[in-house]
């Protein structure tokens, strides 16, 4: 049975527009996406700003109320569940945040941050508490005397050690990585996603893992689900949709990440423009006003998400019995409005 | 083809000086290179190493208490460092540009982006209003931003961060320097959005024969974009030579570590090479080589004694022990036996 699956997921905020709020929109943050997170494996999220991906994690986390769809954690409807369940999923999904400066607070000890969820969650005396926390500490590789240290005594990289171990307090299933790397030094970063393996592979843990690295993304999951301007776009096995994408906002998307190696020649795609408003998305499939690939009926219709070979994408190039690649022609008139 | 480098750094050294003269922290030491007219350099390293620094030194506008205290500086064959401070005003934004991370902070929210573009039009070739905003105009056109009539007259803040980003770019090359410094001049922007402004730059430095310099955390970016690297650790350049000689055999520990240290695309099973331990305090550097308290391959001698620039090959430096032509020999493997 999945950790979590989402079906249909949403997420609409009203905007105002305007000093008095007259003319009212909506903007469409997250649009209809489903997903599956297994147990024990990474689902990575990746997409540009203003695609949606940090709402999701929001959603996940309980920290934003879904406008439509469902999501089921261990089998169960989160609208069904009552206190007592609630209760269990929030000790069960937990986050580790992009900014470690930002997320522990300064006035407390190193023992009390991560020995909080504990105290607030369980009934626990305090030398089992204490137990527990130095337990956490070795887990995340920080000595013990760290317990009684305060929080600016850490470099970056420790303190998203400490962030991890108060993650793991409540022996969750899910963990959602918001950018986990991301604000750290670049010979620190290897340590923290190492370490994100090692635990999951001894704990079993589920993560949701959001990063705009795309390297770092591949690294760590298991599959990938692609964003764009608020639905998925592309889902599939991480190593297969990272070689061969088959969307061509993913394909451009891979395109434009960094090479690891200056002989590494690859095919570049620069997309035109930019991502438009969310507010006011384009008509039909969101992505045809950059897409090299448009035609006519991208602009009408909106693409459905269909399997192709193995993996789940939302492009009409798609449509001719789930199959066929490249059957369609690609329209230049459209490709070539910059 | 032994013509003149366009900018050469000869043993330059900034240290931050406290107040009191107790602290100093040696931000830029005794840093060496050199960088041929067209070509493009990345200076890599992580925060605190001293690469930001660097740029400012050679642009000459270093905060109060930092001090270029020796070496030489360069660029066309004169010396920057024994320029007056009106003589520099010059230089900048002329013969040498730079570029920002954030390009909020460098465009000033109140000016139209015309008048921003055309400021240094009018400062250092004294054209008239006029004339500079219509080369302004073409400015914006070079650097891809639609309808540049209309943006001319706009505001920053009307502006995407990739658009903004781009004219920080125009104002750049807009005197037509010889040298463009860029300083993480994407790391604000969303990929794709990476993807066109590193082919603008790539396609502006064709145009105008730019020697360029990226000053970045990413290797990536390296990879991508220069003939030239040059690896800072700890205020120190410990190596530099031709980025793709470094990425296929480095010649510093610090070096193979950062390349073995991040995701290769395509290759999920790698395990990740970890640096063990944090970047030095740069005002209590440890003697002898700054690497050595976090390398894997530390020898004795590297805690007494800071290793000299070594040439393991013609046009490349490392500043490691195990670089010393001699050291190839028996000393280097009971030395990493030991280790």
């Amino acid at each position: 049975m999945p950790v979590l699956e989402a079906a249909g997921l949403s997420k609409h905020f009203a905007a105002r527009r305007g000093l008095f709020g007259g003319d009212r929109g909506t903007v469409r943050a997250v649009d209809g996406i489903s997903f599956t997170i297994e147990r024990g494996q990474t689902l990575g999220i990746v997409g540009e700003s203003g695609c949606g991906k940090t709402t999701t994690a929001k959603l996940v986390l309980g920290l934003e109320v879904p406008t439509g769809g469902t999501m089921r954690f261990e089998g169960r409807d989160l609208q069904e569940l009552d206190t007592a369940g609630r209760r269990h999923y929030r000790k069960s999904v937990q986050a580790v945040f992009q900014d470690p400066y930002a997320s522990l607070n300064p006035r407390m000890r190193i023992g009390a941050i991560i020995a909080e969820p504990l105290v607030t969650n369980e009934q626990l005396a305090a030398a089992e508490v204490r137990e527990r926390v130095l337990d956490l500490l070795d887990m995340v590789g920080l000595p013990g005397r760290a317990a009684d240290l305060f929080p600016h005594e850490f470099s970056g990289g420790q303190r998203q050690r400490i962030a991890i171990a108060r993650a793991l307090a409540l022996s969750p299933a899910l963990i959602v990585l918001d950018e986990p790397v991301s604000a750290l030094d670049v010979s620190i970063r290897a340590q923290i996603l190492n370490l994100l393996r090692d635990l999951q592979a001894r704990l079993g843990l589920s993560y949701l893992f959001i990063a705009h690295d795309l390297a770092a993304v591949a690294h760590m999951s298991h599959t990938i689900a692609v964003m764009y301007l608020g639905k998925i776009v592309e889902t599939g096995e991480a190593r297969a949709l990272a070689r061969a994408p088959k969307h061509p906002y993913t394909e451009a998307l891979f395109s434009a990440a960094l090479p690891s190696h200056p002989d590494e020649r690859r095919e570049e795609i620069i997309l035109p423009g930019e991502v438009p408003s969310p507010l006011n998305p384009p008509s039909g499939c969101r992505f045809h006003p950059r897409c090299p690939h448009a035609m006519t009926r991208c602009a009408d219709e909106e693409p459905m998400l269909r399997y192709v070979e193995g993996r789940i994408v939302a492009c009409h190039l798609y449509d001719q019995g789930g199959e066929a690649s490249g059957a369609a022609v690609p329209l230049e008139a459209v490709a070539n409005a910059d | 083809m032994t013509a003149a480098p366009l900018l050469e750094l000869d043993n330059l050294s900034t240290h931050y000086v406290s107040a009191q003269g107790t602290r100093v922290v040696r931000a830029v030491d005794e840093v060496s290179l050199r960088l041929n007219a067209g070509e493009t350099l990345g200076i890599v390293g992580e925060s605190g190493s001293g690469k930001s620094t660097l740029a400012l030194t050679i642009l000459r506008v270093l905060p109060p208490a930092a001090r270029i205290v020796g070496g030489r500086m360069l660029f066309d064959g004169e010396d920057l460092v024994t320029k007056s401070d009106a003589e520099m005003q010059h230089i900048r934004g002329k013969r040498i540009a730079m570029i920002l991370q954030d390009p909020m902070a460098s465009l000033n929210p109140l000016f139209t982006i015309g008048d921003q573009v055309a400021e240094p039009i009018r400062v250092h070739e004294g054209a008239r209003r006029a004339t500079a905003w219509s080369r302004a105009r073409d400015l914006l056109k070079a650097v891809r931003i639609p309808s540049p009539e209309t943006r001319l007259t706009q505001y920053p803040h009307e502006m995407s961060g990739g658009m903004r980003q781009r004219i920080v770019g125009a104002i750049g090359i807009s005197c037509e320097p010889r040298l463009l410094i860029a300083d993480e001049p994407t790391t604000s922007l969303d990929l794709t959005i990476q993807a066109q402004y590193l082919r603008l730059l790539h396609d502006l430095q064709q145009a105008h024969g730019l020697a360029l310099i990226f000053i970045t955390h990413n290797l990536g970016i390296v990879a991508k974009m220069c003939d030239q690297l040059a690896v800072m650790y700890a205020g120190r350049m410990v190596e530099s030579g031709p980025v793709s000689r470094i990425f296929n055999a480095p010649a510093h520990p610090y070096t193979r570590a950062l390349l073995n240290s991040i995701p290769r695309m395509g290759d999920p099973d790698q395990r990740l090479v970890a640096i063990d331990g944090q970047p030095p305090d740069l005002s209590a550097l440890p003697p002898g080589c700054s690497f050595a308290p976090r390398c894997p391959q530390v020898m004795p001698r590297c805690r007494n004694a800071a290793p000299p620039p070594f040439a393991p090959e013609e046009g490349r430096v490392a500043r490691c022990w195990l670089a010393e032509p001699a050291a190839v020999g028996g000393d280097f493997r009971v030395a990493s036996g030991v280790a």
